[in-house]
């Protein structure tokens, strides 16, 4: 637990209401390693996101970043939130580096560290370009760029491609798969697609209804790195569906 | 649809007929209007020489003209003032929407204190307040100032609350989560996020600076449009008060065309996407 990049230790959280949402959830993420968290939907994985992003403060229980309490700072982890939200009044250059220029970066060495990660992000030529000229794809990458060029410790991706076609998706999914093998990222991703948590985790935990906690956490033991025809493989149908029967074992 | 009738060149075909939609999209704006003022003004100029009205009740549409014509001087020396008069009442009524809007947006405290004021400010009659503001005040600017500021501040400042209030909560997490101050998020989502509706709210605004104008200089002013009706309706002119009517709209037109070549300089962005 103590050489997690990522600890989070009995998480409770509960709003005015007839349930509270976190009931102690705990588990961590290893430097370098790619966690999902799936769930039933309405079980809290949004306030769960919340809390670790810094953006709310649990009740109870902590969160530990390279071993530093981090519990409702915003600084250690980078948030992706689940629309792009890339704002029409910049160019995607200067969308990437919001989070520089928030930070008390200039503007020109914000975009000289942006820039060079144009080419493996796929945008090479529409650093000017405003974002409704880009495809739904690129949008969700530039958005990731954005999270990226932060250079904080721990990505968090709350369902990136949950609004793309499958086609797309899929592309985005082997790409970033692809990506994060090249850069050593820390991802905790949350996601409602088994397949996509299977495909990309190294390690997928599963929560239970609300008020939630960790129900299971199922190791992905497939070779990396990892391309489309793996779905179809019976070591992926195997892993799916033990996913499918930790998610239904969760009464609800 | 009009292939039946030419079905030759194909090419050419939809060539012509694209240049022909966007043609027509721009007459189909400005053409209806002004046949129904062509229409309009027809009748009013058939009813008076047919009717043969007297002038100092109805004056007919060419009458207007001719007398506003002749009277060129004196008109566009009353619409000097009227247009100083609007622009720094406009000007104030501006910086004060900003300020009470930017305010509003920082302070919740602010807003619940302010928002029935800013609501019952509008429910002021204007029409008896203007008259004690010359008393008070004197055929000055100010009072005048006060009247536009009282009519254009509110459409304006709920504009602009309106608008830094409809920041995308996630848009607001996402700086957070960045470390962004309440400062930076204003700065950086909120404010650029309502200038479109600052814009549609300015345009509002501005339609009702120049009546407010006309309306505190009619009731007390040593020049400007306002004060030019009011004496020559005295004097039986119906003719000219409708010249200094016309060209009050054709100012208010022209204010509100501006705002449309203003927004498109500020916000380059917008009505692209």
């Amino acid at each position: 637990m103590a050489d997690g990049k990522l600890v989070v230790e009995g998480l409770h959280k509960a709003f005015p209401g007839p349930l509270p949402v976190l009931d102690g959830v705990e588990f961590d993420v290893a430097p370098g390693e790619f966690v999902s968290v799936i769930g039933p939907s309405g079980c809290g994985k949004s306030t769960l996101f919340n809390v670790i992003a810094g953006l709310e403060h649990p009740d109870a229980g902590r969160v530990l970043v390279d071993g530093e309490d981090a519990t409702g700072h915003v600084d250690h982890v980078a948030y992706m939130p689940q629309r792009d939200l890339l704002f029409p009044w910049r160019t995607v250059l200067d969308n990437t580096t919001l989070g520089l220029e928030v930070a008390g970066m200039s503007r020109r060495a914000a975009r000289e560290r942006a820039r060079p990660l144009f080419a493996p992000f796929g945008l090479v030529g529409f650093e000017s370009a405003r974002p409704h000229e880009l495809s739904g794809g690129m949008r969700q990458r530039a958005a990731l760029l954005r999270t990226v060029v932060q250079g904080r410790a721990v990505l968090l991706l709350d369902e990136p491609f949950g609004a793309l076609d499958s086609l797309t998706r899929t592309d985005m999914q082997t790409w970033l798969e692809e990506v994060r093998a090249r850069f050593g990222w820390t991802v905790l991703l949350i996601t409602h697609d088994i397949r996509e948590a299977a495909f990309l985790s190294d390690r997928v935990v599963v929560l239970g209804p609300r008020p939630t906690r960790v129900r299971r956490e199922v190791a992905v033991d497939l070779p990396r790195p990892r391309q489309v025809e793996l779905i179809t493989s019976t070591r992926f149908a195997e892993v799916e569906s033990e996913l499918l029967a930790a998610l239904r074992a969760a009464p609800s | 649809m009009t292939t039946s009738h030419r079905p030759p060149e194909p090419v050419l075909e939809r060539t012509t007929r694209r240049g022909g939609t966007s043609d027509s999209r721009v007459w189909g704006r400005v053409v209806p209007p002004f046949v129904l003022v062509a229409v309009g003004l027809a009748g009013w100029q058939w009813y008076v020489t047919a009717a043969d009205v007297r002038p100092q009740v109805l004056p007919s549409p060419l009458r207007v003209l001719q007398q506003g014509w002749a009277f060129r001087d004196q008109i566009w020396a009353n619409t000097v003032p009227t247009l100083q008069v609007t622009a720094v009442g406009f000007a104030v009524s501006l910086a004060l929407g900003w300020a009470i809007a930017i305010a509003v947006d920082f302070s919740p405290w602010l807003r619940r204190a302010l928002t029935p004021l800013l609501v019952a400010s509008q429910t002021l009659p204007i029409i008896a307040i203007a008259p004690l503001l010359i008393i008070w005040f004197g055929f000055g600017l100010f009072p005048k100032v006060v009247v536009i500021a009282l009519v254009t501040f509110f459409p304006i400042t709920v504009g602009l609350v309106e608008g830094f209030a409809a920041t995308d909560r996630q848009a607001t997490s996402l700086l957070r989560s960045m470390g962004a101050s309440r400062w930076q998020q204003f700065r950086y989502v909120r404010l650029p996020g309502a200038m479109p509706r600052f814009f549609t709210a300015l345009r509002i605004g501005i339609t009702y600076a120049v009546t407010g104008a006309i309306f505190a200089e009619y009731v007390g002013a040593t020049a400007g449009l306002g004060i030019f009706m009011s004496l020559q309706k005295n004097s039986f002119r119906t003719d000219l008060v409708l010249a200094a009517v016309l060209v009050t709209a054709l100012l208010s037109v022209a204010l509100f065309l501006l705002t449309y070549a203003v927004e498109r300089l500020v916000i380059p962005w917008w009505r692209r996407g």
